[in-house]
C-alpha cells in the first residue's frame, strides 16, 4: 500500500479536516495532527481488514502514530498474508 | 399522581432568556424559511422519500427539504453522524450564529449543551446492525460506538463548538423538547453562562417506522392534507416528522452584559406524570399547565396563545382540550398547532413550538393550525386556523410524551 492509497482510504472512511493537505508531505506528520483520532484510525484499519482480508492488531494500530508507521505495519501484514498464501 | 415540580435552586432565581434560534423543519430549512412558510400555512408533509415506504400502512412524513449534509457538516463528521445529528449540528450552528456568540471564547466550563432525544441515531444504527448480521462484526462502523446514542447530538455540538460545561440529554418523547429547556434553566441557575438546548430528532427509516407504527398513533390516512387533524372530528392519528429547533439560553444578566438581542424569557415550566392507566384518574396535563403558570407567576388571563401538543388522536385531543378549557375557560384563549405543517417531530416538536412562540412575541402574529375544519366532540377551543395578528406577550407551550409525560412551558416577552 502506498501513501496516496492510505490517505484516500482515510478520506473515505473518516473524512478530511479543514486546513489539512493530505496530498502534501504527510508521511511523518502525526495522525492526530492530521485530524484523525484513534476512532478514525480504527474505522480506517477496519475497512482495510475487510478489503484486503488481513487482520491488524488493535495494539499495534494504536502505536502507529504516523502514516509511515501505519503503512509499514499494514504492508508487513499484507506481505505475511501473501507469504501464507504462497506457502 | 407524581409531580416533578421545578423549584428554584437556592435563593437567587436567575432569569433565563432566549438569545438565539436555529431551525431545521419539514416546512423550511433555517429559521427565516421555516417561519415564512409557517405563517403562510405551507405544510411540509408529503410521501416518505428517505426509504421505500410503499409497503407500509402509513406512508407520509415531514422531511426537512433541501438539506445537503456536505454543505452544513465538516467532512470529518460525515462518516460518524446519523441524519438527525447532521440536522442538529446545522440547527446549533444557526442558533449560535444568531446569538452572536462564540462559545469557545467563554470561560472553559461555562457553556454547555442539553438536548432532548427520543430514539438516538436510528437510521445509522439500522445500517450498522444490518452490516453486523449480514457481513459480520468487522464490517460495523467504529462510529456505531456512539452515533446511535441518545446523547449523541449533545456530544457532537459540544465538541464542535468547544462547549465543555454541564451537558446531557433528556429522553421523555415529545415532552423532551421542553424538559431539555428546563434542565438548561437549572444549569443556568447553578451558574452556567450559556446553554444550547432543545431538540432535533427523527427516525425516518424502516426500523424507526416499525417502532412508530407499533406505538399505534400513526395516521393510516395517506392524503397529506387529511392525515393529521388534531382536534378535528376526523382525527385519526399523526404524521411523524424530523427536525426541530435548538435555542440559545443565557442568564439574563450575562446576556445583557454582552448586549445580546433577547427574544424572550423562559418564565415558567413544570412537568407531571400521568396516573397509571386504568385508575380512572384525571390525566396530569392540567396540573402541569397550572404549575407552569404558577412558576411563571402569571394568571391564565395573561396568556395570549397556547401552542398545543395536538396528538391528533381523538381521546388525547379531548383530554388536552379539557385541560386547556379547565384552566382558561371555553374558547377563552387562542390555541394553535403549527405542527400540523410539520408532523410530530418527537423530541424536536416542542422546541420548535417554543421557537414559534418566541417569533410570535417578536412579530405579534399567531401561526395557524392547517387543514383542521370541524371540531371533535366536546372540543371547545378557539383554534387559530389562519395566521392571526395579535400582540403576544405571554405564550404557553404544551407537550406530552407517550408513556405519561406532560410538560408545559411559559415564554414571555423580554
Amino acid at each position: 500500500m502506498t501513501l496516496p492509497e492510505l490517505t484516500a482510504l482515510l478520506r473515505e472512511c473518516a473524512g478530511e479536516s479543514e486546513g489539512v493537505d493530505l496530498d502534501g508531505d504527510v508521511l511523518d506528520v502525526p495522525l492526530d495532527e492530521l485530524g484523525y483520532d484513534s476512532l478514525a484510525v480504527l474505522q480506517t484499519t477496519g475497512h482495510i481488514e475487510c478489503e484486503y482480508g488481513i487482520r491488524l492488531s488493535d495494539d499495534v494500530v494504536a502505536e502507529a502514530h504516523t502514516p509511515r508507521l501505519l503503512l509499514e505495519f499494514i504492508n508487513e501484514s499484507l506481505a505475511q498474508a501473501q507469504a501464507g498464501l504462497a506457502a | 399522581m407524581t409531580e416533578l415540580l421545578e423549584r428554584p435552586v437556592g435563593t437567587a432565581r436567575r432569569t433565563c432568556v432566549f438569545t438565539g434560534i436555529g431551525v431545521t423543519a419539514p416546512n423550511g430549512l433555517g429559521t427565516a424559511a421555516w417561519w415564512a412558510a409557517t405563517l403562510a400555512g405551507r405544510s411540509g408533509i408529503a410521501p416518505v422519500t428517505r426509504f421505500d415506504a410503499t409497503g407500509y400502512p402509513s406512508r407520509l412524513a415531514g422531511e426537512v427539504p433541501g438539506f445537503d449534509p456536505a454543505e452544513h457538516i465538516p467532512s470529518r463528521l460525515l462518516p460518524q453522524t446519523d441524519h438527525m445529528t447532521r440536522l442538529a449540528l446545522a440547527a446549533a450552528q444557526e442558533a449560535i450564529a444568531d446569538a452572536g456568540v462564540t462559545p469557545g471564547d467563554l470561560p472553559e466550563f461555562s457553556a454547555g449543551v442539553v438536548t432532548a432525544s427520543s430514539a438516538g441515531g436510528f437510521a445509522f444504527g439500522q445500517r450498522e446492525l444490518e452490516a453486523l448480521w449480514s457481513k459480520g462484526g468487522q464490517h460495523v462502523s467504529a462510529y456505531q460506538s456512539f452515533a446511535w446514542f441518545y446523547a449523541v447530538n449533545s456530544g457532537q455540538i459540544s465538541i464542535r463548538h468547544g462547549m465543555r460545561g454541564p451537558s446531557g440529554v433528556l429522553v421523555s418523547e415529545q415532552a423532551g423538547g421542553l424538559d431539555a429547556l428546563a434542565q438548561a434553566r437549572r444549569q443556568l441557575r447553578k451558574g452556567s453562562a450559556l446553554i444550547v438546548s432543545g431538540g432535533v430528532d427523527g427516525a425516518i427509516c424502516p426500523w424507526g417506522w416499525t417502532a412508530m407504527l407499533s406505538g399505534g398513533r400513526l395516521s393510516p390516512v395517506n392524503e397529506p392534507d387529511r392525515a393529521y387533524l388534531p382536534f378535528d372530528a376526523d382525527a385519526r392519528g399523526h404524521v411523524p416528522g424530523e427536525g426541530g429547533a435548538l435555542l440559545i439560553l443565557e442568564d439574563a444578566a450575562a446576556a445583557e452584559e454582552r448586549g445580546a438581542r433577547v427574544y424572550g424569557r423562559l418564565a415558567g415550566y413544570a412537568a407531571t406524570f400521568d396516573p397509571a392507566p386504568g385508575t380512572g384518574r384525571e390525566p396530569a396535563l392540567r396540573k402541569a399547565i397550572e404549575l407552569a403558570l404558577a412558576d411563571a407567576g402569571v394568571t391564565p388571563e395573561a396568556v395570549d396563545v397556547v401552542f398545543a401538543d395536538a396528538a391528533g388522536v381523538p381521546e388525547l385531543d379531548r383530554a388536552e382540550a379539557d385541560a386547556i378549557t379547565a384552566v382558561f375557560g371555553a374558547e377563552a384563549v387562542p390555541v394553535t398547532a403549527p405542527k400540523t405543517m410539520t408532523g410530530r417531530l418527537s423530541a424536536g416538536g416542542a422546541s420548535l413550538d417554543v421557537a414559534a412562540a418566541l417569533l410570535s412575541v417578536r412579530d405579534g402574529i399567531i401561526p395557524p393550525t392547517v387543514n383542521v375544519r370541524g371540531r371533535g366532540e366536546g372540543i371547545r377551543l378557539d383554534l387559530v386556523t389562519g395566521a392571526r395578528s395579535a400582540p403576544v406577550r405571554t405564550a404557553l407551550v404544551v407537550a406530552r410524551g407517550q408513556g405519561g409525560f406532560n410538560s408545559a412551558a411559559v415564554v414571555t416577552h423580554a
